[in-house]
């Protein structure tokens, strides 16, 4: 029975299904960790799902399709920043209504230029000499697309840049104390622009881990609610890379789970599987919650001479 | 009322023009990209929302939960919490009226109408209130519980209908899940109008609405609307609130309990919320059922009443044509799918774009009274009198 479902495959699908997660969750990092709290997220990566697989329908080409992701990511990011950077709407709010846009808008584009449901060639699975072929070891590891790799080498590389860079250091100023960062001459908006703009950009790129690489699908509110739990990700993880990391393996592990559950037939209410990790996420956010390191000035918008 | 101080009224209502008019302007670009011209699109949604008898009616009929569920978000946006989780409190509130209705069939409806609306209100209150303690004793964002609670209603009333409440007739069949149909007692009975004999040679009917799904939940959302507003504008009760939603420190200085008062407001939001999917259920499908979906049920009014609110500007009067307002969108946009081939999905895009727009907007009010007081004093409303200390009975 346990041999039944801690198997080989699940520890790879663990790690494929972990990918939007981290892309997401690693941006949101960025954002909060400067102050920011970018709850639109969900509907950013619906709007990157769709632009990734309608270049890929259109073209044929998953770089094509990877490029519209970020690109749309980005722009999405940036109208985000202008929101709650320069015009200091309540973050928590106008994310709902970024969600809203991005919820409805891929909808909207999805029926009108491409209508029925079709599957494109995403990104497929690399092969590694002599890696791939270790039994066990090969499947779990090294048995899967681009994307996942980079997911994983995004966290050591978002480490580095958040502790051990000037802009990063910037990043952790502006979001711990901004008007201290304001008077040592760091520009708190640019550099509030340019977290939440990345934020977009990888959550573009996780909804096209979604769209052409993991599920190879689009369709009306294909994230469903994937957005949602990064963002609480980053609560989880302690604003930490490697934190966000571990709680999106943690997240993909109950995902894959599930789904050995259900097809191997044992008969536990799939609604239960489902609900499983929103109700993990509720508990982790209380626990989250008593912890110091989060940034003294999320969710606060910086006015000059406050 | 002084000249003076209808142009400051005029004034606040400005950011909520922009907001509008920003959004047309988004839609209009966006019907002009997709070939269909966006004054015709206006037309057919207008004609599609109120062209007839019962295109008004239906508009109404979407208005109703969307105002239930936009009361409750004013309470808690009024007391300083972001309360996501409309669409969740929803449906628990649809799933205790409904259990509630199919437990005592044989009761007479002036039983088990109050008592299904109360008990969905119950449910919906305490839905909400898991995320209203979480937040006020363990310091947990709202905003993230509430939308995870969603997640897990959906989950919990898919589970729900596809076992114990599933209708005993469909059982082994593929069909909606959906629960028995309640008894005929405990229907909300169906809302007209009654036309004078002058007035119904004008509307060519001497019973308005008299062949529509328009219901008695109408009247009670309107009820509930004013009632919500003296409670929040002129009881101890609502000032406490909206002093927590205000100013936190000035409030517990000034002796205000901060946790009860977002737990109460989180309490009052979730029952509305509730009530919006008792009276969905008594009212207009008689039974719950879902298409499995997130939004299955509920049609998307937990969100839709954010937007109404906020549109509304946090006001439960303002609610009422907020609500109307964005009913006749839903509905209007069902015939320009038809008409133009324009996806209905445009009205959730739009309405996203409303929530941008009405957030941002506060930025130029802001920006406006701080440029009029001098010296660039904190704006916001002029803070209301502290209530004195002994005023706190303690309870």
């Amino acid at each position: 029975m346990i041999e039944e479902i801690f198997t080989a495959s699940v520890f790879a699908s663990t790690l494929r299904l972990a990918t939007p997660y981290i892309f997401a969750a690693v941006g949101e990092t960025f954002s909060q960790k400067s102050g920011v709290l970018n709850l639109g997220l969900e509907g950013v990566m619906l709007m990157g799902a769709f632009a990734a697989f309608y270049a890929v329908h259109a073209t044929g080409s998953v770089i094509i399709g990877l490029l519209a992701a970020l690109i749309v990511g980005a722009l999405m990011g940036l109208a985000t920043a202008f929101v709650s950077v320069t015009l200091q709407a309540e973050q928590g709010i106008s994310g709902i209504g970024i969600y809203l846009f991005g919820l409805g808008m891929s909808e909207l584009l999805f029926v009108r230029l491409i209508g029925t449901p079709v599957s494109v060639e995403g990104f497929s699975r690399i092969y590694i000499p002599v890696l791939s072929d270790i039994p066990v070891i090969g499947e779990i590891f090294f048995n899967h697309n681009l994307l996942v790799y980079a997911a994983f080498l995004l966290v050591p590389a978002a480490a580095f840049v958040l502790n051990r860079t000037t802009f990063g250091l910037m990043i952790r100023a502006v979001g711990q104390n901004p008007e201290a960062a304001d008077a040592m001459g760091v520009n708190v908006a640019r550099v509030r622009y340019m977290t939440v703009t990345i934020a977009g950009t990888l959550a573009g790129l996780a909804g096209a881990s979604l769209s052409i690489a993991l599920l190879n699908v689009f369709q009306q509110n294909l994230t469903s609610g994937l957005g949602f739990i990064a963002v609480a990700l980053v609560y989880f993880g302690r604003w930490t890379p490697l934190g966000v990391l571990l709680g999106s393996l943690l997240f993909s592990f109950v995902n894959a789970l599930q789904l050995q559950i259900g097809s191997i037939g044992i008969e536990i209410p799939s609604e239960f599987a489902v609900m499983a990790p929103y109700v993990i996420t509720i508990i982790a956010l209380v626990f989250a919650s008593k912890r110091a390191e989060k940034p003294t000035a999320l969710t606060k918008p910086f006015r000059r001479g406050d | 009322m002084t000249l003076r101080r209808f142009f400051t009224s005029l004034l606040d209502t400005t950011p909520y023009v922009l907001a509008l008019l920003a959004a047309l302007g988004v839609a209009s670009i966006l019907l002009l990209a997709l070939n269909a011209p966006p004054l015709e699109a206006v037309g057919a949604i207008a004609q599609g929302a109120f062209g007839t008898e019962n295109a008004t009616a239906e508009t109404l009929v979407k208005a109703t939960p969307i105002l239930f569920v936009a009361i409750g978000i004013s309470v808690a946006f009024r007391g300083g919490v972001t309360n996501i989780g409309g669409e969740g409190q929803m449906i628990a509130g649809a799933l205790a009226g409904v259990t509630v209705a199919l437990a005592i069939p044989q009761a007479p409806g002036i039983v088990i109408i109050p008592l299904a609306l109360a008990v969905g209100f119950a449910a919906g209150a305490l839905y909400g209130g898991i995320a209203g303690a979480l937040k006020a004793y363990f310091n947990v964002n709202e905003i993230l519980s509430t939308i995870m609670l969603n997640q897990v209603a959906v989950q919990m009333m898919n589970f729900l209908l596809n076992g114990v409440l599933l209708d005993p007739s469909e059982l082994g069949s593929n069909a909606i899940p959906k629960t028995a149909r309640i008894v005929e007692a405990a229907e909300l009975p169906r809302l007209s109008i009654s036309l004078p004999p002058g007035l119904s040679d004008l509307f060519g009917t001497a019973e308005l609405f008299g062949r529509t799904r328009l219901h008695w939940g109408l009247v009670l959302a309107i009820v509930l609307a004013i009632v919500t507003y003296i409670l929040l504008w002129r009881t101890i009760i609502g000032y406490r609130i909206r002093a927590v939603g205000q100013n936190e420190r000035a409030s517990r200085y000034a002796g205000i309990n901060i946790q009860r008062n977002i737990l109460l407001s989180m309490l009052l939001s979730g029952g509305m919320a509730g009530l919006a999917g008792a009276v969905q259920v008594l009212g207009l499908q008689y039974r719950l059922q879902t298409d499995g979906s997130a939004t299955g049920f509920t049609g998307n009014a937990g969100f839709n009443g954010i937007v109404a609110a906020l549109f509304g500007g946090l006001n439960p009067l303002g609610a009422i044509p907020a609500s109307v307002f964005f009913g006749s969108l839903l509905v209007g946009a069902q015939k320009m799918q038809r008409e133009l081939g324009i996806p209905a999905s445009m009205v959730t895009a739009i309405n996203g774009v409303i929530v941008v727009f009405v957030v941002s907007a506060q930025y130029f009010v802001h920006r406006r009274s701080r440029r009029r007081s001098v010296g660039g004093t904190p704006e916001r409303e002029p803070a209301a009198p502290i209530v004195p200390a002994p005023l706190e009975t303690p309870s």
